[in-house]
This record gives structure tokens, sequence and C-alpha cells, in this order.
């Protein structure tokens, strides 16, 4: 077995942990979800779904971590076989938590390189004298490889290469590397946003303009958190609660468990994971409503931000509208902005790395460098398809199928297996042990029954997505006899590219049908790229079972 | 601003704020373990 590696400090441990969860999707993905659930009462579905789903499946994935770290195992696939030694079946479903991290990371990357590349353009000043539209395009030029922003050839991709290079680096010092970065990264990510959320809640209607006479912050603050509580019986609120609860948190990646595995076992769990699940929360919550609508709501009005709320906002609309802060102000804000994004990216995929990393060390003794740069290589591969044909869907693909579904199926058998297989009775007691908070025992009931029943409602949600994501709607179809109106979003008809082929069969320019015939194919290698790592990683701990029965036999 | 809106903000931010820092304080004072040498040494004795 390999050396053993430990974190540095706790304070350390939970600035990682939270920086694994602290994302993009604080800042971009959570206000959006609001807006479009209910307002403010999107706020109750949210904080319940994180008190009954998301903190236990925290308690869940930092124990098993912690109880496989006990025997030497720092992956998921032999966490959760040491969860049931008996079946080695669990092993193979543990293939999600490495498979995840590795192919989300492939195109989170990305994004981060994005940032990377922002920061930069911020501080040159690029886009001081640009138009709304401009620098909306900017974004468009800059994802197509052919364009240069720069004048450097295939910028894009440079950046992404230099991107996965940095995160390789850092990760190839280990532990220490990632918990440096952490602790230098979430400090300044929460400055950052503390600064921008502060101008974001004063700039009440001094953004207005003759274009834009009505722009408020004050109106978009307004409308993110009026509650409108008939939503509150939507199951299309609910399930949008529990869908940004689960992802903001990263469950179900196997990176948590990966973490945690490295947790001395007599240490804390319990308030470990709570205080790194309530800073995400004050990064999500706090932050992430206070930025993105106020600033664009104060400078563009709130009609502006109904129709146009979405993750684009952040690259295609921020830069304009610092503009309006004089050249100065405009370079800084631009750069905390991007700084802030590249920082929560860069804590969450140095995470994505570990298990590939803790894996390979565990089952073939590899070195942290070997580990690392073996992980920069297959990001490499696997993530050079979501730059060179991002606009033919391959980037949509990845995060279709292993940063959703892959998550959410993950979560779903690590809960049961830890509940039902494992059993509540040591569960509970792990869970607490070496506990410096004593966890409330309502809890030991809804680990039991509640959590994994709202992830299989999360589950069936998404494989049967209702037409419009009209509940309702589909429900009386049901009952009426009409059947259940599936959407093209939902998880069966995704399989069979239903949307692409009804617009293929509603195109009538040949042009149009070609280019989305060749979508249809870039998918479809998309997919079989993901296939390919699914079944190496499973081939691999094939071979690394059998090793371990060798050396037993 | 209407009223609802300014209640819901400030009524789920100080909860937030108030958790975040009650969990943090709590970690930050609680008291430090004696380091292991290993997982082995640490474990509990059946």
């Amino acid at each position: 077995m390999a050396e053993k590696e430990a974190w540095g400090s706790r304070v350390g441990l939970i600035l990682a942990m939270a920086g694994n969860a602290v994302g993009l999707g604080n800042f971009l993905r959570f206000p959006v979800q609001a807006i479009n659930n209910g307002g403010g009462a999107f706020i109750i579905p949210y904080l319940t779904c994180f008190l009954l789903m998301g903190i236990p499946l925290l308690w869940i994935e930092w124990s098993s971590g912690r109880f496989g770290g006990k025997s030497g195992h720092h992956s998921a696939p032999f966490i959760l076989n040491s969860l049931d030694p008996k079946r080695s079946f669990w092993k193979y479903l543990g293939v999600f938590g490495i498979f995840t991290n590795i192919a989300v990371a492939a195109y989170y990357c990305y994004i981060e390189s994005w940032t990377m590349s922002y920061m930069m353009h911020s501080l040159a000043g690029t886009f001081r004298d640009m138009n709304q539209i401009q620098v909306a395009n900017f974004f468009g030029q800059y994802v197509d490889v052919m364009q240069t922003t720069t004048g450097i050839p295939f910028e894009a991709v440079l950046f992404f290469v230099f991107c996965i290079v940095l995160n390789t680096f850092i990760l190839s010092k280990g532990l220490s590397g990632v918990e440096r970065m952490a602790k230098i990264g979430m400090p300044l990510l929460i400055l950052f946003g503390v600064i921008l959320a502060i101008r974001g809640l004063t700039l009440g209607t001094s953004g207005a303009s003759l274009e834009h006479p009505d722009a408020s912050a004050i109106a978009g603050i307004n409308f993110l958190w009026t509650p409108q509580y008939d939503s509150l019986l939507n199951p299309k609120v609910w399930l949008a609660a529990a869908g940004q609860v689960f992802f903001t948190l990263s469950l179900g990646m196997g990176s948590i468990q990966c973490y945690a595995s490295y947790i001395r076992s007599k240490d804390d769990i319990a308030l470990n994971a709570a205080s790194a699940g309530f800073m995400n929360e004050f990064v999500e919550v706090v932050l992430g409503s206070s930025i993105v609508i106020p600033i664009a709501a104060g400078y563009l009005g709130l009609d502006w931000v109904k129709e146009n709320a979405g993750f684009g906002m952040a690259f295609q609309t921020m830069p304009y509208l610092f503009n309006n802060w004089g050249p100065v102000l405009a370079t800084l804000a631009g750069f905390m902005w991007f700084g802030l994004l590249f920082f929560a990216g860069i804590t969450s995929s140095l995470a994505m790395g570990t298990p590939w990393m803790a894996f390979m060390r565990d089952e073939f003794n590899w070195s942290q460098q070997k580990g690392a740069w073996s992980f920069g290589a297959i990001v490499l591969v696997l993530g050079l398809p979501t730059v060179l044909f991002f606009q033919q869907g391959v980037f949509d693909e990845y995060d279709y199928w292993a940063g959703t579904v892959s998550l959410v199926v993950f979560a779903l058998v690590e809960s049961i297996l830890f509940a039902w297989v494992f059993g509540m009775d040591r569960g509970w007691k792990e869970i607490n042990s070496g506990g410096d908070i004593q966890v409330p025992k309502i809890y030991r009931f809804i680990i039991k029954f509640i959590t994994p029943v709202l992830l299989l409602f999360v589950f069936i949600g998404a494989l049967l997505t209702p037409l419009g994501n009209n509940w309702l709607a589909a429900k009386t179809s049901l009952l009426s006899g009409n059947g259940w109106p599936l959407d093209n979003a939902s998880i069966i008809r995704q399989i069979s590219n239903s949307g692409l082929r009804e617009q293929i069969a509603a195109a009538t320019d040949p042009q149009i049908i070609s280019n989305l015939n060749d979508k249809l194919l870039y998918i479809s290698g998309a997919r079989i790229l993901l296939l390919a790592l699914f079944i190496g990683i499973s081939v691999l701990v094939y071979i690394a079972h059998h090793k371990r029965t060798q050396k037993t036999a | 601003m209407s009223t609802s809106a300014l209640v819901m903000m400030i009524g789920t931010m100080s909860v937030v704020i108030s958790a975040t820092a009650y969990f943090f304080v709590k970690v930050l004072r609680a008291p430090s373990r004696p380091e292991p040498d290993s997982y082995t040494d640490n474990d509990p004795k059946d």
C-alpha cells in the first residue's frame, strides 16, 4: 500500500469540501431557478430539500468515505464495497464515483478556462468600449475555435490546455496542494462575492438610462424574493428545488467520499459536514442571489432579466454591465467576478481529480505525479471534443449524462446501500462517531426513509419529465386515458434523441437538415466516448478486484 | 420593494448566515484531538 495521506488541518478540510461544492451554479443557476419557480417561495422547498436530502446525503457520503478510509480505500468502488463486502457488484456501481468526476472535469475545465480568459480580458480592458451586443458576440467568437479574440490561433484550446495543466500541477502535490488552493481560493471567492453583492444590493435605480429608463436593482431583488405561495403546490417547483440542492452540494459524484476517506477515524464528520454544507448555502443563497440578478436588472431592467436569465449572463452580459462603473472599477469588477468564478471552478475541478488518483494509488500503487498527469491526459483527450465541437452539442451531452443523470443514479445507489444494506444501526453509529455535535435523532428516520424516497422522486422526475414540465396537465392527461405525455428533456426521450429527430423531420432547408444530422453524429460520438470511459474504469476495477483476491488467496 | 419580499429575503439570509457562522465557529472552537500515528493506531479496540 502506498504511503498514507491526510488533511493538514480541519479548516483546510472544510474549505476544500466547501470549495468542492461551491461552483458556477451557485451564482448562475440558483437565482435563475428561483425566478422560474415561485420567486421567494422557492426558498421554502429549497431549504426543506436541503434539510431532508442535502444534509443527510452529506452525512452519508462523509461517513461512508471515512469508513472506507479505515480499510485503506479512498475511491468509490472499494468504499462502496467495504460497506457490503459480501457482494462484489457494489464496486461496479461505484465506478460511477470515478467516471462522473473524469467526465464532468472534461467539460468543466473548459468553463474554467473561459473564466481564466475573461479575467485576462478584463484586466486588458478588452470589453471597455464594447456595447451589449459586442460583448455577447465576443463569447460566440471565443467558443468558435476557428476565431481568435487575441490574435493567438486556437485561443480557446490553449486556455483549455493551460487550465488542465494548472489543475494537474496542483493535483500532483497531493492533498496538501488541494488544501492550499482551497485556503487561498475560498476566502478570495467570498471576499469578491461580498464586494459584488454589496454593490448589487445597493445599486438601486442609479443604473437607469435613456435606453432602459425602468432599470432597477430593487425591482430585480423584489422579483427574486416575492413569494408566490401558489407555486408550492406545483411538483415542478419541488423537483427543481430538490435538483438544485442536489447539484449545488456536489452530491453523487464520489469526490466527497474520496476527500472524507483521508479523515482520521476518530475525527468528527457530523459537524464538519454541516459546516461545509452551510458554507455552500451561504455562497449560494446570500451571495448568489445578490449579484447577477440585481446588477442585470439595475442596468437592463426586469423585463430583460425575465427574458434572458440564464447561464450565459455570466459571460455575455456582466462585462458590459461593469462598463457602467467607469474604466478602473469595471476592470476590477470584471477581474473579481471572473476570479470568483475561477476559484469556484478550480476548487471543484481539483476535487474531481482526486478519486482517480486515489484509485490508481490504492490499487496499482501509482505515485501522486503519475496519477495526476494521467488524470490530466484523460481529461484532455475526453475534453477536446467539447472544445472543438462545442457548437455541435458535445459539451451539453457530457453535461447531461455525466453531470446530471449519473449523479442521481449514484446518490440513489449509495443512500440505499448505506441505509438499508450497511444498516442504519451501524450507519448511525458511523455518522456520530467522533462527532463534535450530536445529530438530531429524527435524522435516523430521515436518512432511512425520506432521503431515498426524495432521490427516487428526483430520478423519476428526470426519467418521466412531462411535456412542458407541466405535471398537473400530465396527470390530467393520464387520468383521462390519454397517457403520460413525455417531454423531450426526459431521460427516456433523450436516449432516442427525440427532440433532435423532430427538428430534422420538421426542417426543409437541406443545409439545416445536414447540420442537424451532423449534430446527431457528434452526439453519438460523445456517448461512445462516455461509454468507453465507463467500461475502461470497470475493467480496471475488475483487474484491481482480482489482484486483491490473489493477494488474499 | 414589497414587505413580503423584504421579510423573505432578510429572514432567509439571517437563517443561512447564522447557521453558517454557528457551525463554523463551533469548528474553530472544538478542542483539537491528538494526532494519531496511523488509522490502525487510532481505531477503537474491540
